[in-house]
């Protein structure tokens, strides 16, 4: 073989393998940007409108149900055992049992009749044996403590916002497992990381900052001299891990909340900034008040309640319960179901009321 | 009669014979091999492969590389439960990190960081020892050193980033984790960690040299290839008898930007260019956490980073709020 043909196979080999590189290396054009900031500071939004196009027809909200009049006696003098909705009236009530079937329930019980035996033993009621039913208490007090956070204001969220006609919400994580080698100890990081868009970043921002309240802030904030600021490199891979995380799952840059050329000062903040900030705070309270607590309800029901449907993971691979994150409601989108005021259709989600569960229902039966 | 006029070189150059190179000093051990053409090598370079010298220091280099070589490939490997499948998949997202803060500057336990610092032991060892060698070959050659140190204002980058700037700040757990992804990960966080380094002066030079050393090596490169048809790539004697083509190429750089660099200095250009990009890379980084904690803040200070009108009302740090969650 002549050295033209060596050159010639080595030329279109390497072009094979520089293009099998780039084609899913990069997103297909066109590219929007939008200017968020004083001319020359670089402070824009990056959207592609036909990515933009997708992700939002996959976030519209459901047909609303008729609405109910908030007439007669109360559910809880209507009914057995109504602890948290026995302040609506009947009609109000069935339409919410109604609502949470669709948002909730999966779709093959519903199409087998068997909605109502998701939570319910259907030959009794007002029983509590069916563990679901424990859960969604807690759930419906959830959604009260987050509609009355800051981070939601008027819009409000229901349980389709995280649930979406699935039993577990899609988008929750859990903890994951680690390297077994002995020679490297597990670092939590250096491995393809879904939490921080694919980069080498922590890969479980999400138990320092989502469940646990460790300190987000890594940078000096009041002098330029060291001396004052303790946290490593290492702590700042994990903030970065974590911020990440929210720009991919709001689908924004850097410059949304932050202008980048001073990330911790927030005289030069977006107001958004501050928006996420109190999102921080509530999915920690949504985790630590709200899901962690009925991890032991999971464990007993591994497999769910009787009327299943298609085997779900009720726990992740480590046994820990399917936490909240960012993208749990807002699915690639800054404002999720891009701001629908859903909440405004089921003023009944505003009447749960917040006592303690009276049974043991807490407890697994 | 070979031809210059071209972006790829279109001439094989090779002599008659392979030629063995001159004697050596008495002291110093033979070189390796029969040296041989490769036609491959002649499209890019000279044709002549070896006979190669590698002696003591290059010897050892080597071998040093290779166990750092193999130390970090083994702790990636380890990693993935050593499965070889994931090795290669993950490979550019794997690392060896150095040492926790916790350990400060103490030796820690191999498998949380140790094995960092005997990987950074070898290679520290082999880049030094690969130096000793281009030193010695340019002595015994006959030339000056200017690629020994050269090659030392790198090596300096790198010790400032892996070596004097962690036991400056009192902690391995600041230097530069062994990996293709994460190592980038570590600069983007070192940026952000220290308050954008781009307010960083002496990372504005560095940057400075490496842009501009690049933009020398095109001006200059072009230059000569451009002036090929008057045998401008015979530069050494055109520096000390200037002919047409010099004239030529000075002529056009007065014409085009009033100023030119003659045969000789363009080439104290690029080295100053390209070694003081390291050099003043390394201040920077030395600095940094060092000197410097917040290298916005310290722009501000010096009125050197502009302000920029508000387009939104200015929002509060509500961490600073009475009673404000943490």
């Amino acid at each position: 073989m002549s050295s033209w043909t060596n050159l010639k196979i080595g030329a279109a080999v390497g072009a094979l393998v520089v293009t099998a590189l780039l084609l899913p290396t990069f997103e297909r054009l066109p590219v929007d940007t939008s200017q968020n900031g004083f001319r020359g500071t670089a402070m824009e939004h990056v959207t592609n409108p036909r990515l933009r196009a997708r992700t939002l027809a996959a976030n519209e909200v459901p047909p609303v149900l008729d609405a109910a009049d908030n007439e007669g006696d109360r559910a809880s003098t209507l009914y057995e055992n109504v602890q948290v909705l026995g302040d609506l009236s009947n009609a109000q009530f069935l339409r919410v049992m109604l609502a949470m079937t669709e948002w909730v329930v999966p779709q093959a019980v519903r199409d087998a009749g068997n909605g109502c035996a998701y939570c319910h033993n259907i030959e009794n009621m007002a029983s509590d044996e069916v563990y679901t039913k424990a859960v969604s208490r807690r759930m419906l007090q959830m959604v009260a403590t987050i509609n009355n956070h800051p981070h939601v204001g008027q819009t409000g969220v229901t349980c389709y916002t995280c649930h979406r006609g699935q039993a577990v919400p899609s988008e929750a994580w859990s903890t994951l497992p680690t390297s077994r080698a002995g020679l490297q100890a597990p670092t939590g990081q250096n491995t393809p990381s879904r939490a921080a868009g694919g980069s080498s970043l922590p890969t479980d921002p999400f138990t320092p900052y989502l469940l646990q309240d460790r300190e987000i802030r890594v940078i000096t904030a009041n002098t330029s001299l060291p001396g004052y600021n303790a946290s490593s490199i290492q702590q700042t891979e994990w903030t970065y891990a974590l911020m990440m995380h929210m720009s991919t799952s709001l689908g924004v840059n850097c410059t949304f909340c932050h202008n980048s050329r001073a990330f911790s000062n927030w005289e030069q903040s977006p107001p958004q900034r501050l928006t996420a900030w109190h999102g921080i705070r509530m999915v920690r309270e949504v985790n630590m008040t709200y899901i962690e607590p009925l991890t032991p309800l999971w464990q007993a029901n591994p497999n769910g309640p009787p009327e299943a449907g298609p085997r779900v993971a009720r726990l992740g691979p480590m046994g820990d319960a399917m936490k909240a994150n960012c993208t749990t409601c807002h699915r690639g989108l800054n404002r999720p179901l891009n701001g629908a005021p859903m909440l405004q259709d089921y003023p009944e989600l505003r009447m749960v009321r917040s006592s303690p569960a009276r049974s043991a229902a807490l407890a697994p039966q | 009669m070979p031809e210059y006029q071209n972006i790829f070189t279109r001439v094989q150059v090779r002599g008659p014979a392979p030629y063995p190179g001159v004697p050596l000093p008495a002291d110093s051990e033979p070189r390796a091999g029969t040296p041989r053409f490769v036609h491959l090598f002649g499209r890019l370079g000279d044709a002549q492969v070896g006979p190669i010298y590698l002696g003591y220091t290059g010897l050892l280099s080597i071998l040093f590389g290779f166990i750092a070589f193999e130390i970090i490939g083994l702790n990636m490997l380890a990693s993935v439960n050593w499965d070889p499948i994931q090795f290669v998949r993950q490979l550019f997202w794997l690392a060896l990190e150095p040492p926790g803060p916790q350990y400060g500057l103490q030796f820690p336990p191999m498998r949380e960081g140790g094995w960092w610092l005997v990987a950074g032991f070898f290679l520290t060892a082999s880049l030094l020892l690969w130096w000793v060698r281009t030193y010695l070959r340019a002595r015994a050659l006959g030339m000056g050193t200017h690629v020994a140190w050269a090659f030392a204002a790198a090596i300096w980058l790198y010790l400032v980033l892996g070596f004097i700037r962690p036991i400056a700040m009192g902690s391995w757990s600041e230097a530069v984790p062994f990996g293709i992804f994460p190592h980038l990960d570590w600069t983007a966080a070192f940026s952000i960690r220290y308050g954008n380094l781009f307010y960083n002066p002496f990372h504005a030079l560095s940057i400075v040299f490496l842009y501009g050393a690049t933009l020398l090596f095109a001006m200059h490169g072009a230059t000569i290839l451009a002036l090929g048809r008057y045998g401008g790539e015979r530069e050494i004697e055109l520096t000390l008898d200037r002919g047409t083509a010099a004239e030529r190429g000075g002529l056009f750089w007065r014409w085009t930007m009033g100023f030119n660099a003659t045969f000789e200095s363009i080439h104290r250009w690029a080295w100053w260019f390209a070694v003081l990009c390291p050099i003043t890379g390394g201040i920077g980084i030395l600095l940094t956490g060092t000197v410097v904690d917040n290298w916005y803040l310290w722009a501000v200070d010096r009125h050197f980073a502009p302000a920029y009108p508000q387009l939104w009302a200015p929002v509060a740090d509500p961490a600073l709020l009475q009673g404000a969650p943490r």
